[in-house]
């Protein structure tokens, strides 16, 4: 049962890793048509960002928790600045393109002026402790980033709900001309949505870097690809589907971790991709996606 | 209060305006005819900076022709585009709300709200319902409501009669035709030549993308131009 309950709170974590950068990805991509795959450099800066503020003397794990988020956020936005509104109107797969090319170059940056070597940021280890809820044994870490991304998706929600700016976005997700109608400035909304998408990579840049205790130049570069299964599982574009998503991813992976025997251990991955063909070969638009979610932009 | 100085507005090599000059004095309210294809909507386009354009756009004597979109609403203007564009997953609340993000006045917005969905019952009734939900008419009704809610000085309507039943323009085109009342400067594009000259002090009509005409809307309803362009 313990083990269970362990695994149950494993895939949670997982899942909420997942759901953080899928959200990140759909936010943008919900506004600007863009699939941002440089946006695990955008975690990765912030991780660097907490190891030279750790070389230069941070200790307190609170101060590079806030760190880490502003400079998950500082970053997205400037990215989105210098390398994606010159291609804002060029066709999507240029933005693509710039995406990829812009997450290779930071990769190299990383690795040349840094190191190509994983590097220790012990800073925030002691975030990992072992926790005892009503008999059970469960990880600290686990929980708290469960949290965390509730949290995170919570204040999102209230964002895009209540304030004109996330109106804003959500109605933009559907017709940006029209938003700009409302004397809404294009690039206001647009600054926003990528501030939203690097402080939650910044979330989860938290936990990774409690997790791993260090940073590697391409430490973002896989979670990504997850969390753009994620967002496909879940129907692209959609913010629920991505959240949605990433937790199913999250919890295909922990299952099939379990289910397997430890000798098949190796086919998980496999497996996991042919779980999420299953799933859209029934819904090829995702679990909450639809064909009007593209809305006035399929005219 | 608005001028047009040889606006031209293409699509890769096909012009869809050539060279109009065309100007709205305050308080006025100007109907734009012609058949479909006549560069019309084109033309609002332009005005609103979506569609990019050569030639000059003035408001208010200033040269807003390299201004964004947003600048110019913030200058006073507002449009209400063609096929409504009501933010079909927003409610309708929202969607008005949106129409005020220009103001900083919280409770002059709510009165707003309040007075157009005095104006159109039907509004106040779905409040909280998605705009996607609402008949053509009611998406209408909103999207005019909502292009007002800016407290506008001039008003853009794209094709305000389109897809829609009779007795609704109708009501609409009354609702428009007050709107002069209120000191509003109009300028309505309209394939519904009839109803658009009920309150137009002038017109001018388009024919592939050039002016054909232009003078007052009872110089034009006494003319052969009805006939010959517009079909009525």
């Amino acid at each position: 049962m313990e083990y269970f309950v362990q695994q149950f709170v494993n895939a949670l974590a997982f899942g909420s890793e997942y759901a953080l950068v899928a959200l990140g990805l759909a936010v943008v991509f919900s506004i600007m048509g863009l699939v941002n795959f440089a946006h695990g450099e955008v975690i990765a800066s912030a991780c660097y960002c907490v190891f030279l503020a750790v070389a230069v003397g941070l200790s307190q794990p609170w101060l590079a928790i806030l760190l880490a988020l502003a400079a998950a956020g500082a970053a997205s936005v400037l990215l989105e600045r210098v390398a994606f509104r010159p291609v804002r109107n060029a066709p999507t797969t240029t933005g693509l393109l710039t995406a990829f090319g812009v997450s290779i170059i930071l990769q190299n940056l990383f690795q040349l002026l840094i190191s190509p070597r994983p590097q220790a940021v012990p800073v925030l280890n002691g975030l990992n402790a072992t926790w005892h809820v009503g008999g059970f044994t469960v990880s600290s870490l686990q929980v708290m980033e469960f949290l965390a991304a509730a949290l995170s998706i919570g204040a999102l929600v209230l964002f895009l709900n209540r304030s004109t700016l996330g109106i804003a976005m959500r109605a933009a997700a559907r017709d940006f001309s029209t938003v700009r109608l409302m004397g809404i400035r294009a690039n206001r909304v647009i600054a926003m949505a990528f501030a939203i998408s690097g402080v939650l990579a910044g979330v989860a840049a938290v936990f990774i870097l409690a997790r791993r205790g260090s940073v590697s130049p391409d430490m973002g570069f896989g979670l990504v690809m997850k969390a753009f299964v994620a967002c496909v599982i879940g129907g692209f574009g959609s913010l629920s589907g991505a959240a949605v998503g990433g937790m199913l991813l999250g919890f295909i992976e922990v299952g099939l971790l379990v289910a397997l025997p430890q000798e098949h251990g190796g086919l998980k991955e496999a497996l996991t991709y042919v779980i999420v063909i299953a799933i859209l070969v029934y819904r090829p638009e995702g679990l909450l996606g639809s064909r009007q979610e593209l809305g006035d932009k399929e005219i | 209060m608005l001028q047009l100085e040889g606006l031209t507005v293409s699509y890769g090599a096909v012009q869809a305006v050539r060279g109009l000059d065309l100007s709205v004095a305050k308080g006025e309210f100007v109907a734009l005819l012609g058949p479909n294809g006549a560069g019309k909507s084109s033309t609002i386009g332009a005005i609103t900076g979506l569609v990019p354009s050569k030639g000059r756009v003035i408001l208010d004597g200033k040269d807003i022709t390299r201004l964004p979109t947003e600048a110019r609403i913030v200058r006073g203007l507002t449009a209400c585009p063609e096929g409504r564009h009501v933010f079909a997953n927003l409610t309708v609340a929202e969607n008005l709300r949106l129409g005020a993000a220009t103001r900083s006045d919280k409770a002059g917005v709510a009165a707003d709200i309040d007075r157009y969905c005095t104006l159109f019952p039907v509004l106040g009734e779905r409040i909280a319902q998605a705009a996607g939900t609402l008949s053509g008419g009611e998406q209408q009704m909103l999207a005019i409501s909502r292009a007002l809610m800016s407290r506008p000085r001039m008003l853009l309507l794209d094709e305000p009669s389109l897809g829609l039943a009779p007795m609704i323009v109708a009501r609409i085109f009354d609702f428009i035709g007050s709107l002069k009342a209120d000191g509003l400067t109009v300028l309505v594009v309209e394939q519904n030549a009839a109803q658009a000259l009920r309150f137009a002090d002038r017109a001018y009509v388009l024919g592939t993308g050039q002016l054909r005409y232009s003078g007052t809307a009872a110089e034009l309803a006494g003319s052969d131009l009805m006939s010959m362009y517009l079909g009525a």
